[in-house]
Order: C-alpha cells, then sequence, then structure tokens
C-alpha cells in the first residue's frame, strides 16, 4: 500500500516503523486525556449525587427554619423528588415549548423553531420525549423497510454530527419531514458538533409523529463509550447540570434499540458504515440488535478483497468485488453509506454501486467541506443535492476541550472540600494523632492526605489522580495539610453549585423576610447564614458571612432585596456554550 | 516472585503502590461502581497506565481478560495481569528523540512539518492504521491553520505529567 516509485523495501519498511511508534505514541497521548477526562466525569457524577444529599438537608433546614421564623402564609413546599420525571416541575417563568403526548406535527414544529432560536427544551419534556422515542424504537425491526411506490421521493441524509445548522438548511431546501416527505437518516447525528442533542430531539421528534415515514438507522457514534470522548456527554451534562445523568442513561437505552439499515424498494440498501463479505440481511434482520455494542466501522477500498480490522469491535474495508458479491446475493443494486467526510459532501465508487452521503458542512473548519443529501424517486435514481451552512463554531481542540471541563470540574470540587473544612481538619487531626501538638508537625503522606480526604468527602475520586490540581505544593512526598486546608478557605465559595433550584431560595428569602418588606437586612441575612451553616454541619466566619453579604448588596444600600439575593446565586439556566470563567 | 531477573526487589509496598495505581485508573471507568469495566475501554486503561503496547499486545493482552464475551472485565482478574505488565515494563514507552526520528523518516524532505493529506496517507493506510474518526481528531487536534503538522513543535507541547 505505499506510494512513491523506486521506493526501496527497506525504506518502506523503516516507513511503516515510523508509522507505527507515531501512531502508538498518538493513542498513548489521547489515552492521557480521556482519562482526564472520564475523571472529570466522576468528579461530576459524584458532587451531583452529593448535590442531592446536599438538597436532602436544604429541605429539613427548611423545616427548621420554619419553626424559628414562624412565617405567615407559606406554602411548605416538598423538595421535588428526584426519580420520576413526570414529577419534575416546570416553573412559570419556563417560556420554552411544553409538549403534550402523543405529540403532534404542531409539536415537533415549535421544537424546531425553538431550537432555531437557542432556546432549551425543559428537562422533563426532553425525558418524555425519549420516553416515548425508547418505546417506539423497541418495536421496530432491525431493518426498516420502505417503498417509494406510495410517495414521491425519499430524502437520506448522512452524518449530521451535531451540526444544527445543516439540518436546518436541508429543512429549509427540502422541507420538514412528513407523510408526503419520508426521510432516513444514516446514523452519527451527535458528538463534536454543539447541538447533538437539539438534533437528536427534533429526529426523534419526527419520528414520533410520523414513525412510517421517518427512518433512523445507527452510527457509530450512537454509543455511549464513543459519545464519553468525542463530545456528546459533555454536551448533554453542560446543558441538564441536574438531570443530564437521567438524559444520558435514556439515551444509552435508545442508542442499542436504534435500527441498523434501511432497505428501499427491496433495491437500495442504506446503512452507516458498510458491508463486509459475511454480510447477510437475513442474519441481521434476526439478531437480538440491543444487544450488540458495536456497529460497522467499515470503509470501501478500491482495490478487491476484504480486510478485518484485528482490533475488538472494528469493522473492515472491503473492495469492489465483495460489493458486487453482496448486492447481488440480496438482488440490490445500489449501497448508500455515510461514515466518512466527503469534500463534496457525496462521492460513488465501485462503478457507482457504493454511495457515500454525508451531511455535516464545514466539519474540519469553515469551509473544509460540502453537506448533501439525496433525493430517491421511484426510478431508484440517485440525485444529490449539495450545500454549505454559512456560519460554524470551530471546535475547542482536545486539549483545550478537555481542559475547559477539568477547570469545572474541579472548582466544583474545590467548593465541595471548602464546604467540608472543618472535618477535613478534624480528620487530619486524627491522623496525627491526638496527642501530638497538631501545629508543629502539619505534614502528612499522600498516601494518607488521599484517605483523609475520601474519608471526608466520600466521592470515591481517585484522590492521587487529582492530587496536582488540588494540593498546589508538595515536600517530598508529604502535604502541608494546614496550608493546603488555608489554601482552601480563601477562595470564595460559589454557591451556585450548592443552591440549584430557583424556587426553593424564593422560599427562603420570603421566610427570613419576615416582615415582607421585600428585603433582608444584614443583620437578618447573617442570622440565617449561621443557621443554615450549622445545620448542615460548615464552618463559616462571621467575616466571611459579612463578606458575602456585601458582595450580593450590590447597590450597597445596607440590605439585600430579592433580585440582589437570586443574582449573587446566578440560578440563571445554563445556555450552550462554555461558561465564562471569572 | 519472579526469577531469573535481576534486578532489585520488589517491596511489598511497592507492589502496593502499583495496586493502587491500576486501581484508581480502572476505577476511573467503573460506572457501576461493581468492579467491573467495559472491555472497550481496557485499550485506554493500559496506555493512561503508561504503556505502549501495539494492536496485537492489546488484543492479546484482552483475550487473556474477558470473560464469557460478557464484554466487561472484573478488577479481580485485571489488577494482577496489568500490575504484571508494569512491574515487567512490558511495553516501555517511546522516548521523545526516537519519536522524532521516526517524524524524519516520514518527512523525507525534511521540510520540518507534515501535510495533513501526508499524514492522512500514512496514518491511515500503514502500520496500525488510524480509524476515521481518530484521523479527524488528530488533525483537529494538531494541525495548524494550513493544516501543517511541526512535529518537533506538538511533541515539546505534549509533555506528560509525572505519575505520583
Amino acid at each position: 500500500m505505499g506510494c512513491g516509485l523506486g521506493k526501496s523495501k527497506q525504506q518502506m519498511q523503516k516507513s511503516i516503523r515510523a508509522a507505527v511508534l507515531i501512531q502508538r505514541w498518538y493513542r498513548r497521548y489521547v489515552a492521557r486525556l480521556e482519562i482526564r477526562r472520564r475523571c472529570t466525569w466522576n468528579i461530576f457524577q459524584s458532587i451531583e449525587y452529593a448535590g442531592q444529599q446536599d438538597q436532602i438537608k436544604l429541605y429539613n433546614f427548611f423545616v427548621f427554619l420554619m419553626q424559628h421564623f414562624t412565617p405567615a402564609s407559606s406554602e411548605s413546599k416538598a423538595l421535588e423528588t428526584f426519580h420520576c420525571y413526570e414529577s419534575i416541575e416546570v416553573s412559570n417563568s419556563y417560556t420554552g415549548p411544553r409538549l403534550t403526548f402523543p405529540l403532534t406535527f404542531c409539536g415537533v414544529s415549535k421544537l424546531v423553531e425553538t431550537f432555531k432560536h437557542r432556546q432549551k427544551l425543559h428537562a422533563r419534556y426532553v425525558l418524555q420525549l425519549l420516553g416515548e422515542t425508547a418505546k417506539l424504537l423497541r418495536i421496530l425491526a432491525n431493518i426498516n423497510h420502505v417503498s417509494t411506490s406510495y410517495t414521491k421521493e425519499i430524502t437520506i441524509c448522512g452524518d449530521l454530527h451535531g451540526h444544527l445548522e445543516d439540518l436546518l438548511l436541508i429543512f429549509y431546501k427540502n422541507g420538514l419531514p412528513s407523510g408526503e416527505k419520508p426521510y432516513v437518516f444514516n446514523g452519527d447525528f451527535v458528538d463534536r458538533g454543539k447541538n447533538s442533542l437539539e438534533i437528536l430531539l427534533i429526529l426523534f421528534g419526527f419520528l414520533l409523529v410520523y414513525p412510517h415515514d421517518v427512518h433512523l438507522n445507527r452510527g457509530n457514534h450512537e454509543d455511549h463509550i464513543v459519545n464519553l470522548r468525542y463530545g456528546f456527554t459533555k454536551e448533554v451534562l453542560g446543558k441538564y447540570r441536574v438531570h443530564g445523568k437521567k438524559i444520558l442513561k435514556l439515551l444509552k437505552k435508545i442508542f442499542c434499540w436504534l435500527p441498523l439499515a434501511t432497505v428501499i424498494d427491496h433495491k437500495v440498501l442504506v446503512v452507516h458504515g458498510g458491508i463486509s463479505d459475511a454480510t447477510d440481511l437475513d442474519t441481521i434482520a434476526r439478531v437480538d440488535r440491543h444487544k450488540m455494542c458495536t456497529t460497522g466501522n467499515s470503509d470501501p477500498m478500491p482495490q478487491n478483497g476484504c480486510i478485518h480490522n484485528e482490533v475488538r469491535g472494528g469493522g473492515c474495508y472491503w473492495g469492489p468485488d465483495v460489493t458486487e458479491e453482496v448486492l447481488g446475493r440480496h438482488g440490490l443494486q445500489l449501497l448508500i453509506r455515510s461514515h466518512e467526510c466527503k469534500q463534496d459532501g457525496y462521492e460513488f465508487c465501485h462503478n457507482r454501486r457504493v454511495l457515500t452521503i454525508f451531511s455535516a458542512s464545514n466539519y474540519y473548519e469553515v469551509g473544509s467541506n460540502r453537506g448533501a443529501y439525496i433525493k430517491l424517486g421511484p426510478d431508484l435514481v440517485p440525485h444529490v443535492v449539495q450545500y454549505q451552512a454559512s456560519q460554524t463554531c470551530r471546535e475547542l481542540s482536545l486539549r483545550q476541550s478537555v481542559g475547559w471541563t477539568e477547570r469545572s470540574a474541579l472548582q466544583a470540587l474545590r467548593e465541595q472540600l471548602f464546604v467540608h473544612t472543618s472535618h477535613l481538619i478534624a480528620a487530619f487531626q486524627d491522623l496525627v494523632g491526638s496527642f501530638h501538638n497538631v501545629f508543629v508537625s502539619g505534614m502528612v503522606s499522600l498516601r494518607d492526605w488521599a484517605s483523609a480526604t475520601e474519608s471526608v468527602l466520600k466521592l470515591g475520586l481517585p484522590w492521587r489522580v487529582l492530587r496536582p490540581q488540588l494540593v498546589s505544593s508538595t515536600c517530598s512526598g508529604m502535604v502541608d495539610y494546614q496550608q493546603w486546608i488555608r489554601e482552601l478557605t480563601i477562595t470564595k465559595p460559589n454557591l451556585e453549585t450548592m443552591y440549584k433550584n430557583h424556587s426553593n431560595l424564593e422560599t427562603i428569602f420570603r421566610i427570613i423576610d419576615t416582615d415582607h418588606s421585600g428585603s433582608i437586612s444584614l443583620e437578618e441575612f447573617r442570622q440565617t447564614w449561621k443557621l443554615l451553616c450549622s445545620h448542615i454541619q460548615t464552618e463559616i466566619s462571621d467575616d466571611a458571612i459579612d463578606d458575602l453579604a456585601k458582595c450580593i448588596d450590590f447597590n450597597k444600600d445596607g440590605s439585600i432585596d430579592i433580585n440582589e439575593f437570586m443574582e449573587a446565586f446566578r440560578l440563571v439556566d445554563l445556555s450552550t456554550g462554555p461558561k465564562v470563567t471569572e | 516472585m519472579a526469577e531469573g531477573i535481576q534486578r532489585a526487589d520488589i517491596s511489598a509496598s511497592d507492589v502496593h503502590s502499583l495496586h493502587k495505581r491500576v486501581k484508581d485508573a480502572f476505577q476511573a471507568f467503573d460506572y457501576e461502581m461493581n468492579n467491573t469495566v467495559d472491555v472497550r475501554e481496557i485499550t485506554t486503561i493500559i496506555y493512561s497506565l503508561g504503556c505502549f503496547p501495539s494492536q496485537k499486545d492489546i488484543h492479546e493482552f484482552i483475550a487473556e481478560l474477558e470473560e464469557d464475551h460478557t464484554g466487561s472485565v472484573h478488577l479481580d482478574k485485571f489488577l494482577p495481569v496489568m500490575t504484571n505488565v508494569l512491574m515487567e515494563h512490558k511495553f516501555p514507552s517511546i522516548p521523545e528523540d526516537v519519536l522524532i526520528q521516526a517524524f524524519e523518516v516520514l518527512d523525507k524532505d525534511s521540510k520540518g512539518y507534515l501535510d495533513s493529506e501526508e499524514m492522512v496517507e500514512l496514518m491511515t493506510k500503514e502500520g496500525e492504521s488510524f480509524t476515521q474518526d481518530e484521523m479527524t481528531e488528530m488533525l483537529m487536534a494538531l494541525a495548524d491553520h494550513e493544516r501543517r503538522i511541526y512535529y518537533k513543535d506538538i511533541i515539546c507541547q505534549l509533555t506528560f505529567d509525572q505519575e505520583i
């Protein structure tokens, strides 16, 4: 497979050895980033769980507050249960669409408009829509069979990879899916682009409304493992901090129930990756597709033959002879697949028997490639339509994107550590021994530091791996824990992590504001804070409380009104894109 | 105890340290908190522990570990095998200068960089070829705005943190 004339065999060997070294090195580099990313994800997961524990404590605190503050007319609001999406309440301040089920064309087109205007769908409706989708997918066959005889033309789209602008462009040029306008979406809807979730919701929405006319094929990116690495998981967790985990869990199920292929008029096979010399549609139709963990990662090659990828889960490279054999055996005339980015958005190969279609324009960077879709009428001659979206944001580089998520996670972790300083001090003192004068030594080994921290936070995190990010310096493998505690307390807590629930906060405010004047005096604030802290067993000094109060009192008039209170906790729902760190 | 290998005795606390490192790496991928990971993550875990196995090595490693094609690997099986790999330095790392030499071999005209097209041709056709995704990812990560990879620069940039 080498190129170049007059190249000696020795040189080729040298080239191959060099390539192998580079490949191996690169895989290792990526794996190291990967593990940092997973740690980050674990941090978010465990903090969320811990956050739920905090919310339960908060609830108990409300009860406690009510007994002390005897408010006039309080509707004690039970905290939402976290388990059932049916009980996720949608507050009046939510201005997005409120979907009703069974979903109608009205509902899904409202959804498209919402996402066009960069608004967010409430988690409750996300979960509900996904739940309905999961129910539907289970009853679908492994292979979608479609016929052109009742409709004019079928539209087939390739990889979208979270590029919402491309999907919207397709809908604009070609029309929305409907009974008269059937569509096949050939996998890889997610990862890399910024709007993977919006694309999924739109596609699933149309699937629910037109189950006979919208067909989805599973791609290799419809896989939770791949999503962890290529951005979809991060997108979901960033957009839905409280319910993201639940959403991902449901998506995992949905992905495994996606059909594997579509056959049009018994003549055209549409599948995401491709085929191999072993492809047999009858076999594919019979497998338990939800038990399969991976789908084809295959690509056509110019030479004859079929080269299977040795690595587990890999697909293969297949040649024109395999195409002829497989198509012939099944009585098919055309294979439409995706998976590979093409400069023009499409490419024929194998004597025009294989057509690659790719629908994410500007995939690598602005101007790198066009996107395309296929129109197929009863004559089954493919007509390709090309386009290019006009604006797109360049994705953060691998290192940048891991770094950013990591920073947010570490920030959240530091806040947790801050909240537990008194316990941490106690744990370290225990270590050093009660007879020791703790101010003399103050040094603990890394192993002890890790186990003490874990015993307090109980998050099950790999503390030693995280240590460089959490402790600024060590001295010959020992941690000066007193200095570390001091460093922690210097950073101000970001209360957003603890108080995510807008209506809870409002309730708190109204409880503290006993005379219903609409503002809380600094003294009232101080008292409440001390109560809160003693209740959730945190230490916070008077100075820190005063500082906090002064921070919140933006107009410096000596009291805190409801707006300042809310603003202080910055309970605006996160929109797309990275958070601006202060 | 390993016999016939001449090196300093490995103390019990060294083994303990290795165990802790392997466990930490493993547990980063253990989502159900039941000491199992998806078999597809094993490659990443091995790499993250500082090893540079070939694809064939990985294939054999996984074959040894996978239980009944459940698709998951248990820590109890992984720990001894991986610890052994670490103790015997089975898949040693590639020093920076060797890596630069490798790039120089491929950079036949000694330009100091490789074009994206060259990289794609080499990485996806030769050796232990990249998948589509890996190739895209590498280009996005390492190519500059002129779609060139200045290999000496990127190797310097990508310094690894030392394990504790």
